[in-house]
């Protein structure tokens, strides 16, 4: 039977945890903290020395962690990319833009437990020789602003910030900043020209890598709020024991957010990989199953911008067999072991690790309609294929779920969805373009049906023009 | 330039403005926060204070305000309440929520945009993905956050706002 295992929200939850100092002080914080400052630096067979900054960072890059915010890029390779030898400072930032629609996980942690994000914080500028650093917390979140301002100012009245921090010598500090309202902030190069003072358009890589030229052109950190919880974790736990936890190559734990028609929908920290997708909706420990009389239409795995999934599906998944050779295996869509690695095989993503689960009651064409009204709407309007095209397509499903919908709209639909992937600056053209190329595809028939239905009701007349309100 | 700060506002200001040591037009987003806060709005030329205190072009501001959906140009009601519209809400009945308070408060709810009641008290928007999808439909009153709310929640909440 599989169960949640909280490391992350281990405390959050408890009854009678509050998120101030004094009682993340008496559930053992800030101890992390005290551990890492006194790390012994490492001496290597080779004679050569580690710092203690140096083995922090080897830690967590053995870990195995993988950056919680969407990607699930070794959180340990992308500190070792940063640039340490221009001289310039180096900074850090905390993805707190939590805005991928189905995802409600740092929520969580930022209102229950903000002490553990400004203790995996510090541990981790601490480890990077980092001596600013931001929280870019969404627009949204006015009351967990305040929570993490206060809990900032508790830290340096306890000296775990500010000057001499624990009597080392270094000094931090750390701002929070709140964004305005934009999806886009949350691609980490749009998020940094937002905390420089601008729109957040996103920069082209290359150049504009952040651990090389980031915020004012120095190297920096992008790291999600979750992923620097687990920074505190691996030290407390050593990195062995951390990468105990969860599957091979998909180490530790991880907060599903689990939302749609499911009886329990909510936020479920697993082990990654320990849960299939079918026991994340179906368990009574997780989901509990859709509702009455309902069968599964599609689950979108991680995120709306992730490709969506259809029931019934299989996969074909490398699966190491009993003689160590690598063997292609059939997976059908629930026995999928929620992790990185599996989804990714399974031709999706498990994202920001938000489940959207959509039943046999819903319309698909409506479901869709509804995600491409989001990304014409966030779009920041920086490269055309993008700025057209998420209206095009938003335009199109709009005409569709409002009677007038035609044969070829779905062939339409991708045709803008293909020219939109691989031709903008950042992935938020996969993000708008994924969701449209996935549920056309699977569910062709609905799209046609309806399309069909249309023309023959009215005729294959020209279909008027439509305006995008969102509120229709 | 008519718009004065008052002596609050100017020390939140201030104080916002000491936390971005590199480079003050970092500050611009925390700024234009504050003023909002203060004002209910940004007018021009409240804009073009804030361009100055940062020592940029007006249109270095503006051209924020006009960007982040967040920033508003023109003052909204006293109460604003913004409904989740996105996926997981869609699904858990924001729509109805939405039509709930639109009649309530006598709007159109197939209008597009932030709606204002003839009094100033309420405005109402549909927005995006609030990150509360396990709880919907969510909506916030201001600053305050509401999740689950059902047609009775919502009146008691409208009921609470004076």
């Amino acid at each position: 039977m599989p169960q949640e295992f909280r490391l992350i929200l281990k405390d959050a939850d408890q009854p009678g945890y509050t998120p101030d100092m004094e009682c993340y002080v008496r559930h053992g914080g800030y101890e992390a903290l005290k551990k890492s400052v006194a790390t012994a630096p490492r001496e290597l067979p080779d004679g050569k020395k580690m710092t203690a900054q140096e083995v922090i960072r080897d830690e967590v890059l053995k870990s195995g962690l993988r950056g919680r915010g969407g990607a699930g890029f070794s959180a340990g390779l992308k500190w070792s990319f940063v640039d340490r030898k221009s001289g310039k400072p180096i900074y850090l930032i905390c993805n707190a833009d939590e805005s991928e629609p189905g995802t409600f996980k740092d929520r969580q942690i930022i209102h229950k437990d903000p002490h553990q994000l400004i203790e995996g914080m510090i541990i981790s500028c601490w480890a990077n020789d980092v001596k600013l650093a931001y929280i870019y917390i969404r627009g949204e979140f006015p009351e967990g602003a305040r929570i993490l301002n206060r809990a900032l100012e508790e830290a340096r009245a306890k000296g775990f910030l500010g000057k001499n921090i624990l009597g080392t010598g270094y000094d931090l500090d750390i701002w929070v900043h709140r964004g305005a309202g934009a999806y886009i902030c949350g691609e980490e190069t749009g998020l940094i020209e937002s905390l420089e003072g601008k729109r957040a358009y996103p920069r082209i890589k290359p150049p504009y890598f952040p651990a090389v030229l980031g915020l004012y052109m120095c190297p920096t950190i992008v790291n999600n709020v979750e992923t620097l919880c687990h920074v505190k974790h691996i030290v407390t736990m050593g990195s062995a024991e951390y990468a105990k936890l969860g599957t091979p190559n998909n180490t530790g734990t991880r907060i599903v957010s689990l939302s749609g028609d499911v009886k329990r929908p909510g936020y479920y920290e697993i082990e990654v990989g320990k849960a299939t997708l079918g026991e994340l909706i179906n368990d009574p420990a997780f989901g509990g199953g859709l509702l009455d009389g309902r069968k599964l239409k599609a689950i979108i795995p991680g995120g709306s911008s992730s490709k969506v999934l259809k029931a019934g599906e299989v996969f074909k998944l490398n699966r190491k067999g009993a003689d160590g050779q690598m063997t292609k295996v059939d997976v059908p869509l629930l026995d999928l072991p929620y992790d990185f690695d599996s989804l990714q095989q399974a031709g999706t993503m498990s994202g920001s690790s938000a489940v959207i689960v959509i039943d046999d009651s819903r319309d698909i064409v409506e479901c869709l309609a509804n995600i491409a009204d989001f990304y014409a709407h966030e779009s920041c309007g920086q490269c055309t294929p993008c700025r057209e095209g998420s209206l095009w397509m938003s335009k199109a499903l709009h005409r569709m779920t409002h009677g007038q919908g035609r044969k070829q709209d779905a062939d339409y639909l991708l045709n803008i969805a293909q020219n939109i992937q691989g031709r903008t600056i950042c992935a938020f053209g996969e993000g708008c373009a994924w969701p449209v190329l996935s549920f056309v595809k699977k569910f062709k028939e609905d799209f046609e049906a309806k399309g069909a239905a249309d023309e023959a009701k009215h005729g294959a007349i020209a279909p008027q023009k439509a305006a995008v309100n969102p509120n229709d | 330039m008519s718009f004065q700060p008052t002596a609050a506002l100017e020390a939140e200001i201030d104080e916002l403005m000491s936390h971005y040591p590199q480079q003050k037009r970092s500050a611009s987003l925390m700024l234009l926060h504050a003023v909002q806060e203060h004002c209910g709005y940004i007018s021009r030329d409240a804009a073009e204070w804030v361009a100055k205190k940062l020592e940029l072009q007006p249109i270095n501001i503006w051209e924020l305000v006009t960007f982040y959906p967040m920033l508003r140009q023109a003052p909204a009601g006293r109460h604003q309440i913004k409904v989740c519209r996105t996926l997981s809400c869609a699904l858990g009945g924001s729509h109805k929520l939405y039509d709930h308070f639109c009649t309530k408060l006598g709007m159109d709810a197939h209008k597009h945009g932030l709606q204002t009641t003839p009094d100033g008290k309420f405005s109402i928007e549909f927005v995006e993905c609030l990150a509360s999808c396990g709880t919907p439909p969510v909506m916030m009153c201001n600053e305050e956050f509401h999740e689950g709310v059902t047609p009775q929640k919502a009146d008691a909440i409208m009921g609470g706002c004076k």
